[in-house]
């Protein structure tokens, strides 16, 4: 083992992106891409709070057999924004739009994305459909269930379809601006020397889910359209009674919204990359086949949506295709699970809060990865499908796969994005009690699926009660666990330590500049002379193991 | 509901063991891998903690024999899953031609079957044990779905479609159905039993149940009074129009020379819509039924046009000896 270096740090002054400037109209106008970062974070957690409320009602409700603390009509709504809410106002936006506004021009050198004025306009367009859907909630709610089907959606519900359709619809251009800034930021803006194999990889998962933002989104866009077009205007497009298809819409649907989890998961497989690498003092091991299967991800995930559609009298051999090909789509994340795990071999391991988030990914999205191949075998998926067992496999993907990542990068880089350090001990008491209070809530609905309970049921026969007891008491300290640094963030800001540029003696470019930023975040064009990850020079490289002999 | 073994629920059809055997495989490999990266995961973490605060470990760049080796290792176990699963799901898929066939429409938030023996339930289903049956399924309204835990059966019950779902029991008793496609208010309320029973207590049940007429028969009668008979004959022997004797299962050639099984989906559809698929030779002159009948009067126009094969209205009962029609209870140890 070497001792450590530091790595230069220019003097910090006394000006950054946040005190440059005062005033609302500073903040409403700005073209800062951190600042814009920021505004998405004060918006994404009002969001994700609506959106736990909902969580809090349905597992108290669900808490006992009879539908006894709301009425059907009104859970119904509960659990279908609770959905939209969480898929479309947090998870998509969460990490893309907070951690990769902020960091994505830092990390490359850049001084900002390459359309300042358009980052702007998709945080406006984010809120103009925001306050669509919550106007829709208010209104009376949508009871359709996140996934709109037909023709329930079009011709049986009695609630407000199109305005929180329409919701959705203004919110997909923001993610499409962001995901094209992202795009020609990556192409056009990196500094002197940093080639795309030097690229962190929190900026690769950036760029395939910028692809998957950019094709995938249009199409949510032509169905929530469709859809609302044949809501009003009677067009027969999905409802037979009028000649329509009523499995087209899920055809379409799923098109956009299987490739979407991959929105959801792969900015936060980025920023596991980046924690496991940054807390182990390892660069990433097999570096080019976790890039690469970022991309293998976002081009196999737009083949496999017919996953969905078992059980809807999909053509048998269509649904071997389709079973086959999400098969496929496993393993590139299996390289990624095995890649991170083997860069921790020989290195130097600390216990930061955000490494107990990156481990808490580790495993809970090798749980979520290996129950998706039940539901991607065939037969299995006709007894799960619809089931509990659906809904505890996407939340192990989403909560436990994207909302760790998420909350880890958060706390990896809350030094840099608001120039003070939260407090160690509670960040860890939190992140454990976030990982049991996950699991308590979500590994009882898998035996509760397989036993047979189907999903949406707002009563429920008595023999599943206790997997919702144990289920409803872990979302109880699943929320406690969310509260506590959704409190110690806003007290740091005051209260918390000074953070020093580097506060975690790492390499990568944005530690490389004061804490907080200057607005251009660099003195100067950095000029990239090292590799990703480089924590002590290449001549050092050890040849391990009795796999040795090709480097990579 | 449960079975004798924890976690695990009732098995009652030939279907369970299958679905359950790949089941339990993939729980076995996603045990073993999770299993395994948790404990190198925690073994790692003890073992390379950070011992200094200013040690750096020396990197690593990678291995491309051991990056091949964990890319074709889950590979080829995946591919067993798959091919397993596929070939079950083959299975589930295709009823049985000699299967009992019962009709079962969706309405919010209840559901209709009707026997071909004219026996008419709500929410419930009385079957024979030892017995193929298979369910033609549609709605009135929003897509339903048929769901047996206990069968490991599930199909969605699409408006404007006929779906199939079969399945063959292996235990008498209670067992639960659910909806498990959401549907609306009433949602969860849309559950019911099916009751399966020896043979001889099925056919005391059937006779037990005032029999109305057979779907066949209404079919007939219906068959009458929409005018049907003016153009396909009396007897469904033809005119005008194309002759339904024997249609059932036929191949018939298109206008424009393509050829079709006539099944469900095109009986219905040539009520429906009956321009769509004209049969070669005929003329585009019928109108369309659609909106016209409802789910059962289509129902039961299927079940005459099908009982149509001997020139006759009336079908041969379900089971002609219940004795002859019991099967020995399927012991699942083969695999």
């Amino acid at each position: 083992m070497k001792e450590f270096e530091s790595f230069e740090v220019p003097q910090p002054s006394k000006v950054n992106y946040i005190n440059a400037q005062y005033g609302l109209k500073s903040w409403l106008l700005t073209k800062d891409h951190k600042r814009i970062a920021l505004l998405y974070l004060g918006s994404i957690t009002f969001f994700f709070f609506i959106g736990g409320l909902y969580a809090m009602m349905i597992r108290l409700e669900l808490l006992t057999p009879q539908g006894d603390l709301l009425q059907s009509t009104t859970y119904n709504k509960v659990f279908t924004q609770h959905g939209i809410i969480m898929v479309f106002f947090f998870l998509i936006p969460s990490i893309p739009a907070t951690l990769g506004n902020f960091l994505v021009p830092m990390m490359i050198g850049a001084k900002d994305l390459a359309f300042p004025r358009i980052n702007l306009l998709s945080w406006y367009i984010y809120m103009a459909g925001g306050l669509i859907t919550i106007y829709a909630l208010l209104a009376g709610g949508v009871d359709t269930g996140w996934t709109f089907y037909t023709p329930f959606s079009t011709t049986f519900s009695n609630s407000y379809v199109v305005a929180a359709g329409l919701g959705i619809f203004v919110n997909g251009f923001s993610s499409i601006l962001t995901g094209l800034n992202f795009i020609v930021t990556i192409h056009t803006m990196r500094a002197p020397g940093m080639t795309w194999f030097r690229l962190p990889l929190f900026i690769w998962s950036h760029y395939a889910t910028s692809l998957v933002m950019i094709l995938g989104t249009p199409v949510i866009a032509i169905t929530i359209l469709l859809l609302a077009f044949e809501r009003v205007a009677r067009v027969g497009i999905f409802d037979p009674a009028l000649g329509g298809d009523p499995i087209l819409f899920q055809h379409l649907f799923w098109f956009y919204s299987h490739p979407a989890v991959y929105i959801m998961v792969l900015p936060s497989m980025g920023v596991v990359s980046e924690l496991i690498a940054n807390f182990s003092r390892k660069n990433i091991f097999g570096y080019k086949f976790v890039a690469f299967s970022s991309l293998a991800i976002a081009v196999f995930g737009f083949l496999v949506w017919g996953h969905h559609l078992f059980v809807t009298s999909q053509s048998v051999y269509a649904g071997m295709i389709f079973s086959f090909l999400s098969f496929a789509v496993a393993i590139p994340s299996a390289v990624k699970v095995f890649n991170w795990t083997a860069t921790l071999y020989k290195s130097s391991i600390s216990f930061d809060t955000p490494m107990l988030y990156a481990l808490g990914f580790i495993g809970l999205f090798t749980v979520g990865g290996m129950t998706g191949l039940f539901l991607a075998a065939l037969a299995v998926d006709v007894h799960l499908s619809d089931t509990y067992f659906v809904v505890a496999h996407f939340h192990y993907i989403m909560v436990g796969g994207a909302l760790m990542g998420y909350l880890g990068g958060l706390h990896y880089w809350w030094p840099k994005i608001s120039g003070r350090m939260y407090p160690e001990g509670w960040g860890r008491f939190s992140a454990l009690v976030i990982f049991v209070g996950f699991n308590l809530t979500f590994l009882p609905q898998f035996v509760a699926g397989f036993m047979g309970m189907p999903r949406r049921y707002h009563a429920y026969p008595p023999e599943f009660q206790v997997f919702n007891v144990l289920s409803s008491a872990g979302a109880s300290i699943l929320g406690f666990g969310m509260l506590i640094p959704a409190i110690y963030f806003v007290w740091s800001m005051r209260y918390g330590k000074v953070a020093e540029a580097n506060p975690w003696h790492l390499p990568g470019l944005e530690w490389r500049t004061q804490s907080p930023p200057l607005t251009e975040n660099f003195d100067t064009t950095p000029i990239v002379t090292w590799e990703a990850y480089e924590f002590a020079p290449p001549s050092e490289t050890e040849i391990v193991g009795k796999f040795a002999g090709e480097l990579v | 509901m449960q079975s004798w073994v924890p976690f695990v629920p009732d098995s009652a059809s030939t279907m369970s063991w299958k679905v359950d055997a790949v089941y339990f495989y993939l729980s076995g490999v996603t045990l073993f891998f999770t299993l395994l990266i948790s404990a190198i995961l925690v073994f790692f973490v003890i073992r390379y903690r950070r011992r200094t605060p200013y040690e750096i470990p020396r990197p690593i760049a990678g291995s491309h024999k051991l990056e091949t080796l964990w890319t074709v290792i889950p590979f080829l176990i995946s591919m067993t899953i798959f091919g397993w699963a596929a070939k079950v799901y083959f299975d589930q898929s295709s009823p049985p031609k000699n299967a009992m066939e019962v009709y079962v429409v969706g309405k919010q938030w209840m559901w209709k079957i009707q026997h071909s023996t004219g026996q008419r339930e709500i929410n419930e289903l009385h079957v024979p044990i030892g017995k193929k049956i298979k369910l033609i399924m549609t709605t009135e309204d929003v897509i339903h779905d048929f769901f047996v835990p206990a069968f490991r059966v599930k199909s969605d019950v699409v408006p404007g479609k006929y779906t199939t779902l079969w399945f063959e029991a292996t235990k008498t008793g209670k067992f639960d159905f659910y909806c498990a496609e959401y549907c609306g208010m009433n949602h969860s309320g849309m559950i019911g039993s099916v009751v399966v029973m020896e043979s001889r207590e099925f056919d005391n049940w059937l006779s037990g149940n005032t029999s109305n007429t057979t779907p066949a028969v209404a079919g007939q009668q219906l068959f009458q009074t929409l005018g049907c008979v003016s153009c396909h004959g009396a007897t469904g022997e033809g005119g005008r129009g194309p002759a339904l004797n024997g249609l059932f299962g036929r191949e018939t050639q298109l206008v424009g020379g393509q050829k079709i099984t006539a099944d469900e989906a095109y009986i219905r559809e040539s009520i429906l819509n009956p321009q769509a698929q004209l049969v070669d030779g005929f003329g585009p002159i019928m109108p369309t039924f659609q909106g016209q009948i409802s789910e059962d009067q289509l129902v039961q126009l299927l079940a005459y046009i099908k009982s149509l094969q001997a020139n006759s209205p009336q079908q041969s009962a379900p089971a002609s000896s219940p004795a002859a029609a019991t099967k020995p209870s399927p012991a699942p140890a083969a695999k």
